[in-house]
């Protein structure tokens, strides 16, 4: 029988790579997060919600629905192409 | 039929929380992998410019004073500068690193004309204490962006300038014509609309 010794620990290379794709995956959903937060806490910003009466500016200027607007197109135009190329370079990097 | 002043504030907010946003990913992943798509290194310098482009609407239809207009207009200049240069040096046709320095001239200006065209104190009302709270912001920003044509690799400037540009989106949002600031509203500021 024959135990070999293990000298060094191979190095993860693919930890760095995990952590920026978790830290960029994230952004885009924390921005529509706070939007939604915001309208939960000021529901009046939101004029959706009661919108008889309304002028067509205050129906199309929402700041908390902005913010999730933002989010939800920084997620899927930005995000996920980044992702897949980080997730490339990281495959490569191993 | 024109919009209110406070929802051109919320659409520039929404245009800026979204360059800051790509500012904070190119912080996280680093430049290389960034500008792996040829399309995403344009992004944010693009948005940038166009911003500043549509500040000259803004500055035609939504200024009420001389000062204003001096204002906007300045800002409409130095960021369409900035953007551009920025640009030019992605695509490579602008080649000296000097041309990064328009980023921290572009914050000083901007800073300095929010705080000269406030003429109200602080707490006059809410726009007039996001006026001064952008502008010494941005000030703070021209030093940072400062910094940053020096050290263009530093993580921690870089993520630094991004949340600060995430920051200066939250002023803008908060913005209100007439609304009052941790309860202080001047009577001269006129009647809260809503």
């Amino acid at each position: 029988m024959e135990t070999p010794f293990v000298r060094s620990i191979p190095v993860d290379r693919s930890r760095p790579y995990a952590r920026r794709v978790h830290a960029v995956s994230l952004i885009g959903p924390a921005t529509c997060a706070a939007g939604l937060i915001w309208a939960i806490l000021q529901p009046h910003r939101l004029t959706l919600l009661h919108p008889r009466g309304q002028g067509l500016w205050w129906l199309l200027f929402e700041p908390p629905l902005l913010v999730v607007i933002v989010g939800v197109l920084f997620a899927t135009l930005v995000a996920r192409p980044l992702i897949s190329d980080l997730e490339a370079g990281g495959a490569t990097t191993r | 039929m024109q919009p209110h002043a406070e929802m051109v504030h919320w659409a520039f907010a929404a245009g800026i929380l979204f360059v800051g946003l790509c500012l904070l990913c190119e912080a996280i992943v680093g430049t290389r992998v960034w500008r792996m798509r040829a399309w995403r290194a344009y992004l944010w310098p693009s948005v940038a410019f166009g911003l500043g482009l549509l500040l000259w609407p803004v500055m035609a239809f939504f200024t009420n004073s001389s000062i204003h207009m001096y204002a906007h207009g300045s800002w409409a200049e130095v960021l369409m500068l900035a953007g551009g240069a920025e640009l030019g040096l992605v695509r490579g046709r602008l080649t000296s690193p000097l041309w990064r320095l328009t980023w921290p001239l572009a914050f000083l200006v901007s800073g300095t004309a929010f705080l000269v065209h406030e003429q109200n104190p602080w707490f006059f009302a809410r726009s007039a204490f996001l006026h001064h709270l952008l502008g010494w912001t941005f000030i703070g920003m021209a030093l940072v962006t400062l910094a940053l044509a020096w050290r263009p690799s530093s993580l921690v400037l870089r993520s630094g300038f991004a949340l600060i540009v995430v920051t200066a989106s939250v002023m803008l949002f908060c913005d209100r014509d007439v609304a009052p600031v941790f309860g202080h509203l001047s009577p001269l500021a006129g009647v809260e609309h809503r």
